[in-house]
């Protein structure tokens, strides 16, 4: 098991690399930079900026450069926010947006998890049915679209909920997890109600009802292990999925997190701000997949087995 | 009193598909100490008639028409689900085909051992631990400290069918229903499981129902025997009447299907078509290395069908797809009609596996669900260039006739048959290209006893009428003697015994093969 983790971390090295390779050219290879701007600047100005933020060197030099700072931890100062580094701000954003992740992931497992069963357990009746229905309409509503909605239902006509930000009143942040959850509670019920029912034909689902044993147990003991399956696969590309959604979400509701850094320093420039951001979240995507891979091993015993061979 | 009595059960099933009577009107007594056996092919009914009165059977499609079980006096079929609940996996438990998945992959076996007694009896999970470690010593599994903690994946078949009896009888059951518990197993296994039963069912004085679709397996341990046919019950008497006095007939049917005699041999000069030399296929996983095939020499005559009988694991089927180059070999060579197997490049092969095929175990899992017959029948005549687009319908059509396929099946997809005539398809697949060779790897072993008889003489006709030689693997000695002219038995990868079907069977040399022929189920009736 240990060797498993182990191996997967050192082939996350070279991913990584990877991304932060493409994602330095790539910027660079795009018009203009972080100093252009409408309103001319004294080019010996520019030129001073230039050479504070080490953009005289030539290209390669500023990526060894900053591949050296990588390694130390370091990812930089920023451009646009002068006198702050990129550690910062990532610091200050990080705990708002990772608050709002772990509040959809939960709504997703909670609500997407519990219809996904008991749809399961009626297939093709109401019960199956409308859970269902639910769900495609999740999977096709987009975020921007959502988001909007609920705002205009329970924030202006019903006036429950607060419109926007993010800890400053009580219940402002039911509507964007909400918002963000929605999805991925949808996609959560589709696996579920898909891997309960695969599990629950299975002819040990019968030995344990030929035991005696009640049916809440059947589907609890018996039924949940391998039906989540699935949906724990699920969570790692999951979490992706809703660090890069987390950015509209931020922006509907004037939330002050992570997501809005990483949008707003393409569209500035900020060179610096657009790779440490890049860099982080990356590396958060591919420990959370380990993570998901760690769950499901440790879930199923075979794969258990498969891994410490 | 008896222990169980069903009179006039009838059960209905309404699908989409439309309605039909599983069970029809059936009686018959189950007596304390005593195994019952019920006969008869899939969809006779024997399951369901069995399921229906623990209510096991999903309710719809099911419904039980009408119907009196008394269990100790007690109708089964007026109780409410909670009073049924009570009595299962306390006082009438089950066993099942497949213990491959019927245990839990996701619990050790200890948690799933225990269920019944904290859930019927309140014991403390300590206490009922002790209790499972007692019974899987009496099942026959050794270190049960050790063993109880591991999950269903790291047992065999045979210990895993062992656990599920002690899951069965861990709480002393009055009445044990076991569902074809052996059908799964090695021949070996089976003679294993079926004494470890019959002893247990002697020790505890309980009353069993044993289901099988194969006559000659209860013949050595059933008292009474009720054989059914399509829900209706058509036979009932105590063993010896039903093997030597059988009235219905299909249990004529049945008896005759049990494979019992050897075939004639020919007298053709042997001419050898297939040679296997000093043949090795080992398997490399990151702890060792697993000799399937170890060091293997022998010979297929023209015309010839040699049977390779050996149990799961003795590497009979890598030696099967070794031939055909559906593995790689470790070392030796394989020779067909003169040309060296090994040493072929990619069309060399092309053209080589046209004229050896081969059919495979499982008619469920081997043919495409999404391609018909017609499909599946035409790709190896197009694929090999033997017939043109506008030919190959007859060419398909001739082939469906020579394997016994009616006509009008052309266009239906594998779902729509059963597993006798998914057979047939396979055989139809693998004879396409008029093949001189065909390694047949257990093709009957999933298939009820009387379609296993009548696929093995379908494969006998075809062998006459196309010329072939054929490579038959099989756990089943029974079957083999059925089919072949010489046997090769094998063990751990290496051959134990080759000869003649008659003398193998006549006059084993190796006390292997001894076993293996004692293993036989209902010998000491089907001799006599």
């Amino acid at each position: 098991m240990w060797r498993f983790i182990f191996g997967r971390l050192l082939q996350a090295v070279p991913v990584i690399f990877i991304v932060i390779t493409a994602t330095f050219f790539l910027v660079r290879a795009a018009p203009g930079g972080p100093f252009d701007a409408e309103k001319a600047v004294i080019p010996e100005v520019k030129a001073a900026l230039e050479r504070q933020y080490r953009l005289d060197l030539p290209l390669h030099e500023q990526y060894f450069a900053y591949l050296g700072d990588l390694v130390q931890g370091d990812l930089g100062p920023s451009f646009k926010y002068p006198g702050r580094s990129i550690n910062e701000l990532i610091e200050s954003g990080l705990p708002v947006t990772a608050e709002l992740g772990a509040y959809a992931l939960l709504i997703a497992l909670i609500i997407g998890g519990l219809s996904g069963i008991l749809a399961a357990l009626r297939p093709n009746t109401l019960q199956d049915y409308i859970p269902m229905s639910m769900a495609m309409i999740g999977i096709c509503m987009p975020t921007f679209l959502l988001g909007p909605l609920l705002v205009l239902f329970f924030g202006i006509e019903l006036d429950w909920l607060p419109v926007s930000g993010w800890g400053d009143i009580p219940g402002d942040k039911i509507m964007p997890s909400i918002t963000l959850g929605a999805a991925y509670a949808a996609y959560v019920a589709r696996l579920s109600r898909a891997g309960m029912l695969e599990v629950l034909s299975q002819d040990y689902i019968r030995t344990a009802r030929a035991k005696g044993l009640p049916e809440w147990q059947v589907v609890i003991k018996h039924g949940l292990r391998g039906g989540m399956l699935p949906v724990v696969a699920f969570l790692g590309p999951a979490f992706a999925g809703l660090l890069a959604g987390s950015f509209v979400v931020e922006t509907i509701f004037q939330i002050p997190g992570l997501g809005r850094f990483y949008v707003q320093a393409a569209f500035n420039r900020d060179y610096t701000m657009i790779l440490g951001t890049t860099v982080f979240l990356s590396t958060l995507i591919v420990l959370f997949n380990l993570l998901s891979d760690i769950v499901a091993a440790w879930l199923n015993p075979r794969l258990r087995a498969q891994l410490s061979e | 009193m008896s222990l169980l009595s069903v009179s006039d059960l009838r059960v209905d099933f309404n699908t989409r598909n439309g309605h039909t009577i599983a069970v029809n009107n059936i009686g018959f007594s189950v007596e304390k100490g005593q195994i019952t056996a019920i006969i008869g092919e899939s969809g006779s009914g024997k399951s369901v008639a069995c399921y229906s009165l623990l209510g096991l059977l999903p309710q719809p499609p099911a419904s039980i028409e009408s119907g009196q079980a008394l269990f100790e006096g007690q109708d089964l079929l007026q109780m409410s689900e909670a009073e049924l609940r009570a009595i299962r996996g306390r006082d009438i438990a089950m066993i099942f085909q497949d213990p491959m998945t019927c245990l839990n992959p996701f619990m050790t076996i200890g948690d799933q051992l225990i269920e019944p007694l904290v859930y019927h009896k309140n014991l403390s999970k300590k206490d009922a631990l002790a209790r499972a470690k007692e019974l899987l010593v009496e099942v026959g599994i050794r270190d049960p400290e050790t063993t109880i903690n591991n999950y269903p994946h790291e047992f065999s078949g045979g210990m895993r069918q062992r656990v599920m009896i002690a899951m069965a009888l861990i709480n002393e059951p009055k009445l044990l229903i076991a569902d074809e518990p052996t059908t799964a197993l090695d021949v070996t296994i089976q003679a294993q499981i079926l004494k470890l039963i019959a002893e247990l069912q002697t020790k505890r004085d309980i009353g069993v129902i044993f289901i099988s679709h194969d006559l000659a397996v209860v013949a050595d341990i059933a008292d009474q025997i009720i054989v059914m046919e399509k829900g209706h019950l058509v036979e009932r008497g105590n063993r010896e009447t039903i093997f030597r006095d059988a009235q219905h007939p299909y249990t004529q049917k049945l008896l005759a299907a049990i494979p019992s005699n050897t075939k004639a041999t020919s007298t053709k000069p042997p001419e050898p078509l297939v040679q296997v030399a000093n043949l090795k296929t080992y398997f490399e996983t990151p702890s060792q290395t697993v000799k399937a095939v170890d060091d293997v020499s022998f010979q297929i005559n023209k015309g010839e069908i040699l049977g390779l009988v050996g149990e799961s694991g003795s590497g009979k089927s890598t030696i099967g797809r070794s031939i055909l180059r559906l593995l790689s070999i470790t070392d030796g060579t394989v020779t067909f009609a003169g040309t060296d197997v090994t040493a072929l490049d990619k069309s060399g092969l092309k053209n080589m596996r046209r004229r050896m095929q081969m059919i495979f175990q499982d008619p469920y899992a081997s043919l495409n669900p999404r391609m018909s017959v017609y499909d599946t029948l035409a790709e190896p005549l197009i694929l090999h260039g033997l017939e043109s687009r506008k030919t190959v319908e007859q060419a398909v059509l001739k082939l469906m006739d020579d394997v016994g396929l009616a006509r009008a099946f052309i266009r239906k997809y594998p779902h729509e048959f059963s597993g006798g005539q998914r057979q047939r398809i396979a055989i139809g697949r693998a004879l396409a290209t008029k093949p001189d060779f065909i390694v047949a790897d257990e093709p009957v072993s999933a298939l009820d006893v009387t379609i296993q008889a009548q696929i093995l003489d379908l494969m006998l006709d075809l062998g006459q009428q196309y010329g072939l030689t054929m490579l038959f693997v099989s756990h089943d000695l029974a079957v083999v003697r059925h089919i072949a002219d010489r046997i090769i038995v094998l063990y751990h990868g290496k051959i134990v015994e080759e000869g003649s079907s008659e003398a193998l069977f006549k006059n084993p040399q190796q006390s292997y093969t001894k076993t293996l022929l004692q293993s036989i189920p209902g010998q000491s009736l089907l001799a006599s």
